[in-house]
Formats: structure tokens, sequence, C-alpha cells
């Protein structure tokens, strides 16, 4: 099992799922042990949706009526 | 024949007005997607709206450029990301520095430090602020918060952003890691101006 170190350097490729299947399992059977951690990888997870979320909205019907004109006319 | 000819290009012409017809209507209907990501690239609603819009007119104006069948949305993000090269020369910016970066749990135990107990999963956006996060992903340096952008707001893969921003998926990879820390850092840095 790996150590609370080697499980930070694990958690970027963990969340964006690109660790191969034994390193997964190895960061999941640290987490399932450490609290320590598996709070920091909850803390990250949240603040990636948050990240996304602050950045949702959707455009003004203005810019959208803007861009509708920019089509080329229909002859 | 002259008729036969006429009425040959008369067919090649409505054809082409029908495919420029639906490509004019899928790029619209990924408009909300496009600004998102222009959102993260550029400081305000404004700057972000001037960008979509000369992005939109550049696709319109070369559509025939587009592959049908290939990623519209990658597309449509390349021709954005490049235009937002460009304005960033146009408006010369300081020459960034080199971000001071910490390891992945530094904000957390920065809150941690703050608050005097683990911290629970409610409290980050109690902690946290969205004009935080704003201001904090604009500190990011522009190479770097791109990928960021891409991938976690706008949702693309590592090779799509790859493509998109014509660099190799390693270097995505790098930037993106890098991008992420540097966030937090600057996160951090907030909170601490704040309490």
């Amino acid at each position: 099992m790996c150590d609370c170190i080697e499980c930070e350097q694990m958690m970027q490729p963990y969340l964006d799922r690109v660790l191969s299947e034994p390193e997964r399992r190895e960061a999941e059977d640290h987490l399932a042990e450490c609290d320590w951690c598996s709070a920091r990888y909850r803390f990250e997870t949240e603040l990636r949706t948050y990240v996304r979320i602050t950045y949702a909205e959707t455009m003004r019907p203005e810019l959208k009526a803007k861009l509708a004109a920019l089509r080329t006319p229909l002859l | 024949m002259a008729d036969g000819t006429t009425e040959t290009e008369a067919r090649k012409l409505a054809a082409e007005a029908r495919d420029r017809v639906r490509f004019e209507e899928d790029a619209l209907a990924l408009a909300d997607q496009v600004y998102r990501v222009a959102r993260g690239f550029v400081g305000s609603r404004e700057e972000a709206e001037d960008l979509v819009q000369d992005t939109y007119a550049r696709a319109f104006r070369s559509w025939q450029q587009f592959t049908p069948g290939t990623n519209l949305r990658a597309w449509l993000l390349r021709i954005l990301t490049n235009l937002n090269i460009d304005r960033a020369r146009r408006q010369q910016r300081r020459p960034e520095t080199q971000p001071l970066e910490e390891g992945d749990y530094f904000l957390y135990n920065k809150l941690e430090e703050q608050a005097g107990q683990p911290l629970e999963e409610e409290q980050v956006v109690e902690r946290l602020s969205q004009h935080d996060i704003v201001s904090a992903l604009s500190a990011v340096p522009h190479d770097f918060r791109d990928v960021l952008v891409l991938v976690d707001i706008g949702d693309f893969s590592y090779a799509d952003a790859a493509q998109i921003l014509d660099i190799p998926v390693g270097t995505v990879m790098s930037r993106l890691h890098r991008a992420r820390r540097v966030l937090k850092r600057e996160l951090a840095d907030q909170t601490e101006d704040e309490s």
C-alpha cells in the first residue's frame, strides 16, 4: 500500500481516471484506511465541481441574437 | 446543353447552401459551451462576448474548411484559442513570472489550519466564493490556464485539448497539473488576505 506522499501524487491522475489498474487499487486501498488523505480527495472533488459551477453561466440572449445575425443570409 | 449545365450548377449551389445552413445551426447549438470556455480564458464578460462573436464570424466565413463528421466543438475552440492568443499579444500583457506552486494538499491544509479543525465537504463553498475562483483563475499564467479551462470547465479530453492548443498530450498533462496547483496556491493566498 502507498503512503500519504504517494497518495498525494496520485490525486490528480486518480480524479482524472488515468491511473493504471494496479495504481488505482493502491490509491483506493490507502484512501479506505486514511481519513487524512480521503478528506483531501473529497475536498479536491468538491473544488473541481465548484470551479465548473462558477463558469456554468449561459450567455446573454443579446449575444445569442448577435451570433445568429452573423449567419449568411439566405438568398 | 447550356440548360443542363445551369441546372447542375443550381443543384450544386442548393446543396452547398443546405450544408452551410446545417453547419451554422450546428455551430450555434454549441455557443453556450464555447462561451463558457471564453469566460474562463478572459477576465470580463464583455471581452468574452467579443471573443465569441469574433469566433463565430470567422467560423461562418471559413465553414468550408471544417470537415463534416469531425469534432465541431474542438474546431470552434481552436478558432477561439487562436483569436485569444492574438488578443493577448495585442494587449502585450506584462511578462508572466513563473508561478509558485505547492503540493496538491496545500489549499486544504491551509483552510484546515485557518478553521482549526478538519473541513467538512460543504465547507469548500463556505470558505471560497465564486469571486475567489474567478480572481484566482485569472492569476494563473495563460499557458496553464488555457489547459485548465478546456479540461476542467470545457470538459475536453486531454487529446482534444492537445489538438485545440496544438501541443503534445504530455504537455497538456503537465500544464494541467501545474495549473491546478497554481490555482490552489492563488486561492490559499486569497483566503489568507481575506482572513
